[in-house]
């Protein structure tokens, strides 16, 4: 095994630990014991839409070997469909649990301070669903699609962070505080490196092409 | 770590409005703060919510104690007699289950206290929920959050409003 692929494998183990610690932790913690499988699957739909969180920037930030730009494009909006999936249960899950709860968060009038953070994160993520779904028919340049796609995915980040954060639940804090740590700072990565603000001037140079050119690392 | 950060900000706020309650309007209403005010209803306090909770020795198994006390507007006179009913997400169940629901009368004192299962984390917070709505007075719904989930008391104070 040359030192490339102990490389990749090791990015890639990284990236399972990040996911699954946290998701071990919730498992094997005690309020399950006095939950409803609704309330638990609603849980960890959202613990691991949290992990997903991870995965999508450090996909398509080109952080992940092994995978060609086509490759990490469709695994980013796979895993997008994924997190669609996961808001629409986690929510589901605590409707079935209860209902005046979830009323009350939607509406934003919970006596919680996470839930509007979890609200605002879940319209964002069906946001950029339904813009990634309309961009031809929209006929979005490539510019606005990464401006948009870019605000939509701070605001998801931030509001998931914060409202997981806040959250007394089945995740253990430090695996969770880490796993948000590793989120923010993955995004902002990638965010940063995105051709077209106006501190990266020289690199939405080489895209006059208007072509959609996913910022990699070389 | 969250847990403790909560409890600052709570604390903090705690401790921010008694200064502007006590504070600011004894100060500026000097006649007025002699009187009680009646508690208003929290947001979510009324969330699953059953009518007509049976009055129990105990809500299921015990353990765990929620205290507190009625007072009347005004004058902060102690009521006896009252029906406050409590529910919870505990380790015997959910909040929406008949069994999770229980109420209990308030003593010469005012005073009532009711034992129940412990009361565990849910929907993100350890809390519990209190609902004076016998007629008497104007109905309250409290949700008191605990500032441990490790606690194994809670205590809510109701001061009711003649209808």
């Amino acid at each position: 095994m040359d030192m490339k692929a102990v490389r990749a494998a090791l990015i890639w183990a990284a990236l399972a630990v990040a996911i699954a610690v946290p998701v071990a932790a919730s498992a094997a913690s005690t309020l399950l014991a006095y939950r409803d499988p609704s309330y638990i699957i609603a849980g960890f739909a959202g613990v691991i839409a949290l992990g997903l969180l991870l995965v999508q920037p450090t996909l398509i930030g080109g952080y992940l070997p092994g995978l060609t730009p086509i490759g990490r494009r469709r695994a980013h909006r796979f895993v997008g469909a994924g997190l669609v999936a996961a808001m629409l249960i986690h929510v589901g899950g605590l409707w079935i649990t209860s209902p005046p709860d979830v009323i009350d968060a939607l509406v934003f009038a919970s006596p919680t301070p996470f839930s509007a953070w979890g609200v605002i994160a879940m319209w964002a993520i069906f946001a950029v669903a339904l813009l990634a779904a309309l961009r031809r028919r929209l006929r979005l340049t490539a510019r606005s699609w990464r401006i948009s796609h870019s605000i939509l995915a701070v605001v998801i980040v931030v509001g998931s962070v914060v409202h997981s954060l806040l959250i007394e639940g089945t995740m253990e804090t430090v695996s969770k505080a880490a796993l948000c740590v590793l989120v923010v700072v993955a995004t902002m990565r990638v965010i940063f490196k995105v051709p077209v603000w106006p501190w990266r001037k020289t690199s939405a140079a080489v895209d006059h092409t208007g072509r959609d050119r996913v910022p990699t690392r070389q | 770590m969250t847990t403790s950060l909560l409890i600052n900000r709570r604390g903090l706020l705690t401790a921010g409005g008694t200064i502007l309650a006590t504070g600011l309007s004894g100060y500026l209403w000097p006649a007025i703060a002699q009187e009680v005010s009646p508690t208003r209803s929290m947001r979510g306090g009324a969330n699953n919510y059953r009518p007509g909770a049976p009055i129990v020795e105990k809500i299921g198994g015990g353990g765990f104690w929620m205290t507190g006390t009625v007072r009347r507007a005004g004058d902060g006179a102690p009521l006896a007699g009252q029906r406050i009913q409590i529910w919870a997400h505990t380790t015997e169940g959910h909040e929406r289950d008949p069994h999770s629901h229980g109420a209990t009368l308030t003593d010469d004192n005012g005073a009532f206290r009711l034992e129940m299962p412990q009361i565990v984390p849910a929907f993100g917070q350890p809390h519990g929920h209190l609902a004076y709505d016998s007629g008497e007075f104007e109905t309250v719904f409290l949700r008191p959050v605990m500032s441990s989930a490790k606690n194994t008391s809670l205590e809510a104070h109701f001061v009711l409003q003649p209808v």
